[in-house]
């Protein structure tokens, strides 16, 4: 469906509009056919049919947030090699040593992070 | 092979014609919208059908059978009994985030969606850096399933989203590297440049070695990454209810539940893209008339066929593994996956450089 005349970002942002219509028209739609019943029982958290008990928003483990700068750092490190990769055919032997101090640094952190024991689930 | 550029391009002559350049813009972009609204909607509902015979088949059952002719009508049953529930408002959520979290789920889907190649000259979106944006946008739906979680106001969901998220970024990062693997071999990041390399072969064969094992690779953290198969738990419906749609009723539900199935049809469009060669025919250099035998066959059907044949094999793995547990889901990832894709990606590299690839 490749127009010449329609930039790409008028397709994505089209793309995206799409999204957010057909979310609103079914939500829409669904508040129309939907019944309409009050019941304050109805309001409550759906978990164990007994009053729910303390905050919801608990405590959770620590781990998920050390994964989550784990994939931060390895993430960035990634989207880095993307425009290397497109040329490396062309940029060949020297471009393959440069990458390699880079991507020792990105194997050093690994090696880091599993000695440090932040790959352990504890 | 027909290029469908040539319908598209005599559509824009067509409209320019009788209307002024802004004019036609518009109403193409409301066409395109409308077309992708319609596919992607047949699409899930497709994919809710299939998926449940192929685990009815597993089973030894029949399957739904009921509605329509072989309960091929079954799932426009069900999507209107979801338009017909009640959108259900709870008391102590966060009512902005809690309306929010669907509308980022389906964006992201359908951003990724219109970044298909959908056939020869059909494609909606084809940046220069196609792939990289497939990626960056199907991360915002991690997004909308921490929200959803988050804003529920209820344990089950906070900790179902805490183990999607965990999951789903740390298996973003194989996707990753092994899109990286293949973008070295294709030397390009644009989906249309991807597929037309793979004109004489496709990268499964012409790369070897590392493209098999960016092939696995991909597919393990696929099915992690659209919360399937064993890799399920962030929805074990065994300890968390449902996991972090718990709360959502209704239509709500029904956003996330649209998106799971398209997140499939997305996972394994991708993996027929980088390793199947997209649309394109199976073409085996030397054999000329074989090619052109295959040229016969129309692009969307090989490009749908290939993405359903994937899907196949993802399905299969629910049926075959137990799930997991979180940590043993993390260690995979990070102490397997990561390294061996590191080792993969240098091998590629090398390859590449030293062209040993076909």
């Amino acid at each position: 469906m490749v127009s010449l005349s329609i930039s790409n970002a008028t397709l994505a942002i089209a793309a995206a509009l799409t999204g957010i219509g057909l979310v609103a028209l079914a939500l829409w739609l669904a508040g129309l056919l939907g019944p309409k019943s009050f019941n304050p029982q109805k309001g409550e958290a759906y978990e164990c049919g007994i009053p729910t008990r303390g905050e919801s928003m608990a405590q959770f483990k620590v781990g998920y947030y050390l994964f989550a700068i784990l994939f931060l750092m390895f993430d960035v490190e990634c989207v880095f090699l993307f425009p290397w990769a497109v040329r490396v055919k062309e940029l060949g032997g020297a471009g393959l040593i440069s990458i390699a101090i880079f991507f020792t640094i990105l194997v050093l952190g690994l090696v880091y992070a599993w000695r440090k024991g932040a790959l352990e689930w504890k | 092979m027909f290029d469908f550029s040539a319908l598209t391009n005599w559509i824009h002559a067509g409209l320019l014609s009788f209307m002024p350049e802004w004019l036609a813009v518009t109403t193409e972009c409301v066409l395109i919208g409308l077309v992708l609204l319609t596919v992607y909607a047949l699409l899930a509902l497709f994919y809710i059908y299939y998926e449940r015979k192929v685990c009815a088949a597993f089973q030894c059952r029949l399957g739904p059978d009921r509605v329509g002719p072989m309960g091929l009508l079954q799932s426009f049953a069900d999507m209107f009994k979801m338009l017909i529930k009640e959108l259900i408002s709870l008391k102590h959520t966060d009512k902005f985030l809690f309306a929010l979290a669907p509308y980022l789920v389906i964006l992201a889907s359908m951003l990724a969606f219109a970044v298909l190649p959908w056939g020869n000259g059909l494609q909606i979106i084809d940046f220069n850096i196609g792939i990289f944006f497939l990626i960056a946008v199907s991360s915002i739906g991690v997004l909308g399933i921490l929200l959803a979680g988050w804003s529920s106001n209820n344990k089950f969901t906070l900790i179902g989203a805490l183990r999607s998220g965990a999951q789903m970024v740390s298996y973003e990062l194989s996707i990753g590297l092994s899109v990286l693997t293949m973008v070295c071999l294709a030397g390009t990041m644009s989906v249309g440049g991807i597929v037309e390399e793979q004109r004489d072969l496709w990268f499964i064969f012409s790369g070897h070695i590392p493209a098999i094992i960016a092939f696995i690779i991909y597919l393990i953290a696929g099915t992690a990454e659209t919360n399937r198969g064993p890799f399920d738990l962030p929805e074990a419906e065994s300890e968390l209810t449902a996991g972090y749609h718990t709360e959502y009723s209704g239509m709500h539900f029904g956003f996330f539940y649209l998106a799971e199935y398209l997140n499939l049809f997305i996972v394994s469009g991708v993996a027929a893209l980088l390793f199947f060669g997209g649309w394109m025919p199976l073409h085996i250099p030397g054999w000329e008339s074989f090619n052109h035998i295959m040229d016969y066959i129309p692009s969307v059907i090989w490009f749908i066929g290939k993405a359903v044949v994937i899907s196949f094999i993802i399905i299969w793995f629910k049926w075959t593994f137990p799930r997991l547990r979180i940590d043993h889901i993390l260690s995979l990832e990070w102490k397997y996956l990561l390294p061996i894709n590191l080792v993969n990606l240098v091998l590629m590299v090398l390859i590449v450089v030293y062209g040993l690839h076909f």
